[in-house]
């Protein structure tokens, strides 16, 4: 049976076979050491090989990899001192968005993040990482928060997109988005937005507007799904490989355009093969564009902000047409 | 004459008294209407009060005041950021779009006088690429609301949107933010903004700019939403409820703060704006 993961099945063969040998060298006293190692070598330099030519239509399977670290990873293994915050204190907690303080390289920040969910039960509860409208509210209620006690922003973006159902429309999904957007925008404290995974369209963005935006190697931001797309465009689902081609979606040509400042490494074989080293790469980063951030007086960061979210688009217009 | 025999009705519905060409089916009522009669109630219709949609050029004539129009970055249109193909690559799509509708993208932006009253307008116009917001709409918007900031003078949009435009990938996403930050601005500022919601408006534009009107108004029955109706059914798999996503359905929902017909819009927004004074300076967000 063929699964969206079939072109990783090399890695996989070669994992399983260490394994095998590791067990073997614990129930027998055997020494493999050496087996091991070369196997180690070979499957790194196969998934260097692999990765250098991942299409992307296979970073969108990475992206959304059952196994691929979460925001609550992150908060596990990135952070310290981390309390969790509930409620829009309107409606009701949407779970789709976590949101904590933390402590992140010894900075004290705020953590907003979507969550997909773990396990089935997990899933569930977190809709898929799929917020409603009281998500995006309990993540304003919370940054507006973090503004009045100087605390910077940590956003962690992995949701297919804000959920399309009768109640989002009913509670203001539209609303809730929008004003997530124009407060971010204005928000008086460093924000630093990281792509973890899925980044899908306004659901994304609803949490996804900063100073800095980084993206994992191997996660994708987009203004509408793959499949989405092949829909529309090309009335034939089958297209959705071509159709995340065109749509630019990949780290590499996001940040080619000038949307994305950094693209965050992975471990060797993807995020998925090291949860905990992928937290310790990310760390490093985000709490990199913090410092810088946070050295920033407050009317230049927020000027700084403003510019480049303004510089982003491509027109054309005759010479002298500006009055 | 004819005409005001069809007012009152009288052969209203006898299409074979009157040439061919000449009407229209409405369908609101799917009713056959003299096309005039609808142009002449500002394209709505005279059986059921339907809400035709209206381009850009015919709503400006509509809302602003003989003479007093002055186009604003008439002539930027849009780039290929992405170099993006579908059935045709979108540079060729745009020229088809333009030669179709005389425009040169899916806004029209300016300033005038509505009813005396000095404001920034922006009319977006559904019939070019479904009125989707790319580059040029995001610039077009940002620099509107930065130049009613700057005039210290209302700020008006008119939004007809089937959402972000595609072709020009997550540079058309980013305009969600971009025309949302200049709102900000202008809010800080305490210059007004009224947003005018009409059939339709949806996505990236309803979940932007759109809903950041210090007043949303509504056209009766215009689809108005984030996600497409067809999406949300086959996601749940379940009915949806009557009237849907209708401005009456937002109204109830408290998502928007009135309904107003497009025959008395323009003094609807007149009287707004009359209360909503824009703050006296620069400093007046602090005043
Ligand atoms: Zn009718």
């Amino acid at each position: 049976m063929s699964t969206p993961f079939d072109f990783l099945e090399p890695l996989s063969r070669l994992q399983d076979k260490i394994d095998e040998l590791r067990q073997l060298s614990e129930t027998s006293g055997v020494d493999v050491s050496r087996e091991v190692a070369s196997l180690e070598a070979k499957l790194t330099a196969e998934s260097e090989r692999l990765f250098a030519s991942l299409t992307p239509w296979q970073r969108v399977q990475l992206a959304r990899h059952p196994l691929r670290p979460q925001t609550s990873d992150y908060l596990a293994h990135a952070c310290q001192e981390v309390v969790p915050l509930a409620g829009d204190r309107l409606f009701g907690n949407d779970e789709a968005i976590v949101c904590a303080l933390a402590t992140w390289d010894g900075i004290r920040c705020l953590v907003v993040g979507q969550q997909k969910g773990k396990d089935v039960h997990e899933r569930r509860r977190c809709n898929f990482g799929m917020p409603h409208p009281e998500g995006y509210r309990k993540a304003l209620l919370k940054m507006r928060l973090a503004e009045r006690f100087a605390l910077p922003v940590v956003c962690l973006i992995n949701t297919p997109g804000a959920f399309p159902g009768i109640e989002a429309e009913e509670r203001g999904q539209s609303i809730a988005i929008a004003e997530n957007i124009r407060e971010m925008a204005a928000l008086r404290v460093p924000i630093v937005v990281a792509v973890i995974g899925e980044g899908g369209s306004g659901g994304a963005l609803g949490i996804g507007v900063g100073d800095r935006l980084l993206m994992l190697q191997n996660s994708y931001f987009s203004v509408i799904s793959p499949e989405g797309c092949a829909a529309i465009l090309w009335k034939d689902g089958a297209m959705r490989e071509v159709a995340a081609e065109r749509l630019g979606l990949t780290a590499e040509v996001l940040q080619r355009l000038g949307i994305v400042d950094e693209v965050v490494p992975e471990p060797p074989g993807g995020a998925h093969r090291r949860p905990q080293a992928m937290a310790e790469i990310l760390r490093a980063a985000v709490a990199r564009h913090l410092r810088e951030l946070l050295a920033l007086p407050l009317d230049a960061l927020l000027e700084r902000r403003y510019r480049k979210l303004r510089a982003i688009g491509s027109v054309i217009e005759p010479p002298a047409a500006s009055a | 004459m004819v005409l005001d025999r069809l007012r009152r009705g009288a052969f209203a519905r006898d299409p074979k008294k009157i040439p061919d060409g000449l009407w229209e089916k409405c369908p609101g009522c799917q009713k056959t209407v003299f096309k005039r009669l609808v142009e002449e109630r500002l394209d709505t219709c005279p059986e059921c009060n339907y809400h035709f949609k209206m381009g850009a050029r015919r709503r400006i004539a509509t809302l602003i005041d003989d003479g007093t129009w002055q186009e604003w970055d008439a002539e930027m249109s849009s780039a290929d950021p992405l170099g993006f193909v579908d059935s045709r690559p979108y540079p060729e799509r745009i020229a088809q779009q333009q030669a179709k509708t005389g425009l040169k993208d899916a806004v029209l932006t300016g300033r005038g006088r509505l009813s005396g009253i000095d404001v920034a307008l922006g009319v977006m116009d559904f019939n070019f690429n479904g009125g989707s917001m790319g580059s040029v709409v995001g610039e077009k918007i940002a620099r509107l609301f930065e130049r009613a900031r700057e005039l210290r003078i209302p700020a008006i949009v008119v939004s007809a949107s089937g959402g972000a435009r595609m072709q020009e990938g997550v540079v058309s996403l980013m305009q969600m933010a971009k025309t949302s930050a200049a709102a900000a601005r202008l809010r800080e500022a305490r210059v007004p903004f009224i947003s005018v919601l009409t059939n339709p408006t949806m996505a990236g534009v309803m979940a932007s700019f759109a809903s950041l009107g210090d007043i949303i108004v509504a056209e009766p029955k215009a689809m108005i939403g984030f996600t497409g109706a067809r999406v949300i059914q086959e996601t749940i798999k379940q009915e949806l409820p009557e009237g849907f996503q209708t401005s009456e359905f937002l109204l109830a929902h408290g998502q928007i703060d009135l309904i107003v017909a497009r025959q008395d819009l323009k003094a609807e927004l007149a009287r707004l704006l009359a209360y909503l004074k824009p703050a006296p300076s620069a400093r007046g967000a602090h005043a």
